[in-house]
Order: structure tokens, then sequence, then C-alpha cells
């Protein structure tokens, strides 16, 4: 039973969305939507789940000190305090979550603007660093196909900013035919192997016979 | 016809001939079989009419009548607008027609109309279509619907299933009016199939019969052979790898939820890694983002530490919940890659821009490197900073090659031989297209 009803409930999980795809009945989609409402609140649970996890490791680690243990004093003071504004908002103390009708911040949206938002913007903004590192190993010329890349990247990157248009109207051009054909057979060859392997595994997974993502292996 | 037999006759004595010329004496049953379902696929759909304005003849009670109103410079009791500085003749609406939605859940008619004469030029000078409806003949009619001049086509919705509602197209240009005759009687009711999608039925039909088959044969012991993938014979070399240096293992399942493939594929190899992992007593990790995978992850690795004979090495910390902001996640990360030294990394699942900030600080780090997704725009940036990387149909492939279940691998070949006719069809499409004929096109788009 603790495999059966797993593998009942992905089976009615998979077929009911795909019968309401074709079927416009009303009590199919009826069906169809609810079941998405019930993702929501498992979800919620999930959260709550996660947020526990979080808490439990990280006091652990403090209690131990373990390595590290000074980073999740941060992470712990972080998640009470946000949770908490957050939550105390949510009951319109502090004048709420957003910004108060006199246009000031509330704590919460305070330090969201200036706290978390920076920081995200920062970890986002070394892709560039990184980009800049990958690219140098990813085209360096050591044999025809790595050179084909190269010269290949060299044209795009000049074709997308104004200077190469200056030196030559072609590179626009042509970086639109590379961008356009080689470029865009190659991506649609992989989303259409893709897409077929995503749905032969969605139909294993649906008919039961594809269990190792519930930890049941070797066709049990 | 006897042109046709001709034909027929020559198409197919240049077909045995080239058949021949291939070397290829007979066809084998299933190919036989699967050139049919295809053949069929493309017959049914250009058989069936896919449009949803087209799938519907006008049912019977439906009434053409010829307009009963028309106005000339006529100015409206209500109407106080400034009277039109020209003389003009608005003309309304003809050949008003109302009918069930189709293809729809019901409570829903559309009403269509041809515009009257002249329409395009009162356009520009602000002619609009007011939709009026009623439930009885003689009942009051209210708009229930305006629409631009250049329109006409109008869903009316929320309507109850089975009750009559009457329509009229109104005309309005200032303070002009000129409506049209009512409809006969409309009734809106739920279908069963929404025909507009039966090409996609009919290859999600021949899809999933193929793959089947190919289980069935696998399952009557047929040896079903799957090319070598580099990046999944690397996973016991990583994890041995690992273990050797007394190092850590990272395994990333990507940022999404279980409602994408990916990381249901992804699972699938998690499962491969902590049952490696508990064999070999290698000291695991899986931080997750998306708390419904976190959930799912730690149950696959539990079941595989119990399948292993480990379950004593389980701990909870294993697999970890981390945050599910996608930035403060990958810092979180790559951070303990900085600090931890993993000896193995895999990042498989579905990604986005953290791709390239997790690949290269693993790289960095001197991490072996596994990695997939199907997610095009990310490929790039691993095929560069990993060692392995399972491109597309790769990672879906995973599981079937790790397990060398032949169940798994027959739907395999199933997948490969949709492919196959899926590229007989591309390279027909192209052929047919550059002749002008769009048939083939036309049969396997989607709505």
């Amino acid at each position: 039973m603790r495999k059966q009803i797993p593998l009942l409930l992905t089976f009615l999980a998979g077929t009911i969305p795909i019968f309401a795809f074709f079927v416009p009945e009303r009590h199919v989609g009826l069906v169809s939507t609810g079941l998405d409402s019930w993702l929501i609140i498992v979800y919620g649970f999930a959260l709550l789940l996660g947020v526990v996890n979080v808490v439990q490791m990280n006091t652990n680690k403090i209690k131990r000190r373990a390595s590290g243990w000074p980073y999740s004093i941060v992470l712990l003071a972080g998640l009470v305090i946000m949770g908490s504004f957050g939550l105390l908002g949510s009951f319109d103390v502090f004048g709420g979550i957003a910004t108060r009708p006199d246009g000031s911040s509330t704590p919460f949206n305070w330090l969201y603007t200036n706290a978390f938002l920076p920081l995200q913007g920062t970890m986002f903004a070394l892709l560039a660093f990184f980009m800049a590192s990958a690219s140098y190993r990813a085209f360096r010329a050591r044999n025809v196909e790595a050179t084909i890349l190269l010269i290949a990247a060299l044209i795009v990157m000049f074709g997308r900013i104004p200077f190469g248009e200056m030196v030559s109207k072609w590179f626009p051009i042509v970086t639109e035919w590379i961008m356009g054909k080689p470029n865009m057979a190659a991506q649609r060859g992989i989303m259409i192997g893709a897409a077929l392997g995503a749905a032969s595994m969605a139909l294993r997974v649906i008919l039961g016979i594809e269990r190792s993502y519930l930890g049941i292996g070797k066709g049990e | 016809m006897p042109d046709f037999a001709r034909q027929a006759k020559l198409l197919l004595l240049f077909s045995r001939g080239l058949l021949r010329r291939w070397g290829i004496r007979s066809i084998p049953p299933e190919t036989f079989t699967t050139t049919l379902l295809i053949g069929s696929v493309v017959t049914l759909t250009l058989l069936w009419p896919s449009g949803p304005a087209s799938c519907q003849s006008p049912p019977a009670d439906i009434s053409e009548q010829p307009s009963l109103h028309e106005t000339t410079g006529e100015k409206s009791e209500e109407g106080d607008a400034p009277p039109l500085a020209e003389e003009i003749t608005l003309l309304s609406a003809q050949e008003v027609i109302a009918r069930d939605a189709p293809s729809d859940e019901g409570g829903a008619i559309v009403v269509t109309w041809i515009e009257p004469e002249g329409a395009e030029e009162l356009g520009a000078r602000g002619l609009k279509y007011e939709v009026l409806r009623s439930e009885s003949p003689e009942g009051e009619f209210e708009v229930v619907g305006e629409l631009e001049a250049g329109q006409n086509e109008f869903l009316d919705m929320g309507l109850v299933d089975g009750q009559a509602y009457f329509y009229r197209i109104r005309s309005v240009l200032g303070s002009h009016r000129a409506e049209s005759a009512q409809t006969e009687a409309a009734f809106s009711q739920g279908n069963w199939f929404r025909r507009y999608r039966l090409n996609t039925l009919v290859l999600v039909i021949v899809f999933s019969s193929l793959v089947l088959y190919y289980i069935a044969r696998a399952r009557r012991a047929k040896r079903v052979y799957i090319r070598k993938i580099a990046g999944l014979n690397a996973v016991d070399e990583a994890v041995g790898r690992a273990t050797e240096m007394g190092k850590k293992i990272l395994y990333i399942p990507g940022i999404m939820s279980m409602d994408e493939m990916q990381t249901i594929a992804s699972l699938a190899i998690l499962g491969h890694v902590a049952r490696l992992s508990a064999t070999y007593n290698a000291d695991l990790e899986v931080p997750n983002k998306d708390p419904l995978t976190f959930a799912a992850a730690r149950e696959t690795v539990k079941e595989a530490y119990l399948e292993a004979g480990r379950p004593d090495l389980y701990r909870e910390e294993i697999v970890n919940y981390v945050t599910y902001d996608q930035f403060a996640y990958t810092a979180s990360v790559t951070g303990k890659m900085v600090r931890e030294r993993p000896a193995t990394n895999f990042l498989i699942g579905s990604f986005y821009a953290e791709s390239l900030l997790l690949a290269e600080t693993g790289q960095t780090c001197g991490a072996i490197q596994i990695s997939g997704t199907a997610e095009v725009h990310q490929l790039p940036f691993f095929v560069v900073a990993c060692d392995y990387t399972l491109i597309g149909e790769e990672l879906y492939a995973a599981s079937a090659y790790l397990s060398r279940e032949p169940v798994l691998l027959g739907s395999i070949k199933g997948q490969d031989i949709t492919k196959f006719l899926l590229i007989i069809a591309l390279c027909l499409g192209v052929v047919f297209e550059s002749l002008g004929l769009g048939f083939i096109k036309t049969a396997f788009r989607m709505q």
C-alpha cells in the first residue's frame, strides 16, 4: 500500500490535466483547477516544512559550534527580523508590508528595498565577471571546433554593439544569420529532443513504470 | 481517376526502387506500423478542419435575415452628441448569426455579422457596434458588448446553458443608430472535445503507442541498445573520487518545483547518486530551493540509503532547505562550495540565471562537475564550466540508462522512433512548404 497509493495518486494527478486539455466540459475543468488549488495548499505546508528545517539545521549548527556557525546566526536573525515584520505587517501592524499612505516605507518594505534588493543585485552582477572568465576559457582556439566557436562569438559580439556596425554594416547582418539560422536550428533540435524526452518520462511516471523519483528503484 | 491511379503506381514503383537501392528488401512490421500511424495523423488532421471557427457549421435554428432598420441622419432620442457635419447613410450589420461557441465548457455564444457597406470609411469617423441581447424575442434588448468598426465577432460569456438568447447588432456613429434584425434563438451548451486539438490527440496517441509497444517488446526480453552517455558513465567515477578524497558531494537538483519534468528526472539521478554514496559511505549534501522538491528529495535519499542497506548513515542534514529566493539560494550554495571545497558537484535539473554562477564557482574550486539541463539557454554555460553535461533528452534518459532496466530502455527506443518520424515530417514539411503546399505545417499546428 505504501507504494501503490503514491503511484495511484501520481496516475490521477497526471491524467486529469491531460484529460482536461482535450475535454472542455465544465466538471472536468473544475477537477483540474481543483488539483491546482490542492497544489498551492500542499506547497504552503511544504514551505513550512522548509522553514522548520532551516531553523533546526542552523540552531544545531550554532549549538555544536560547527564550522561557519556565525553565518547561521546571521541567517536566523534575517529570518526572524524579516519574518516578524512581514507577519506583523500582514495584520496591518507598522502600516502593512508595502508603503504607507503618506509614501513612507514600512519596516518590511524598507528592509526589502535597502537590504534585500541590493544583495540580490550584487549576486546578479557577479554574473558579468563569471561570464568573462567562462568566455575566456571557452574561446581559446585549441582545435578547429573551438576556433569556429571563437570566430562566431567574435562576429556576434561585434554585431550586437554599435561599434561593430560602425566598422562594417555586415556585422549585424551576419550576426542575425548566425543567431537565426545555425544557432536556432541547433536550439530547436535540442528542444524537440528534450520535449520528446520529457513526454516519454511523463508517460513512464504516469503509468508507474518510472519510480526512481519516489526512491523506489529497479522496477519494484 | 485513371491519372491518379497511374501516379500512385508510379510513386509506388519509385519508392520500391529507392528502397532496393538503399538495400532494404523488406520493411519490418514495426516500421510499417509507425509509418501507417504517422500517415493517419496527417490524413486525419487534413480531413478534420482544425480552426475553432471552422469546426462547427452553424446550427439550423440560426437565421440570416436582412436588416430591418436603416437610418439616414436620424437622431436618436437619447443621443446628445453633435450631429455630423454632412448627411450620411448608416446601414445596419448584415447576416447576424448567433451560435453556441464551439469546443468550450458551455455558457458562451458567438455572434458574427457582416459589416455594412462603407464601414471601413465610417470606422475612421468613429463607427461602433453595440451587441444587444434579450432572453425573449419581444423582450427588452440590453447592450452586452461594444466593438470598434472592423470587428465582426463577439463572444458572449457567462450565459446559462439551455436558455434561449436573441441578439441584434446596432451600428452607432455619433447620434446615428442602425439596428440589425434579431437572430433566432441561440443556446449555449458544453462540449466534450476540443476539436481543434485533434491533431495533438492523434500525436499523443501515436507517441504513447510507440513508447508502450517498445516497453512491451523490452518486457519480452529483447535486447535494447542505448548509446554511451559520457556524463552518466562518469557518475560512479565522480562519487568514487569524492569518497577517496574524503570530501563532500554536492547535489543541486535545480531551482524548480516538482511540476517540472527536469526536476523529476533529476531526482531519479539523485536516487542513484545517493545509493552510491551510501554504499561507499561518501558525504552527500542536497541543498534545495523549492520546498516541494526538498520534501521529495528527502524521501528519495532516505529510500536510497535504505535500499543500499545503510539506513544508519542517513542524516536529516543530507537534504536541507535553503531559501525560496533564487539569488539567496545561489549565494548560499556558492558560499558552501568556496568554504567546504566539495570534490564533486552535480548540477542536474532546471536552472536559470544562477547556472553560470554555480558552475563557474564549482570550476574554480576544482570540483569534478556533472551537469544536466533541458534549458537551451543555460546549456552553453554548463558546457563551458562543467566536465560533463547531459544535454536535453540525455537528462530524461538518465534513469533508464543508470538502472539498465529493459522496460525503461524500451521507452527510450519508442521515443527515438518518434523522433525519427518527426525528422521525416520536418524534411517533408521543408520540401512541401518550398513548393507552396502548407498541409504538413497545418497538420502540426497546435492550438
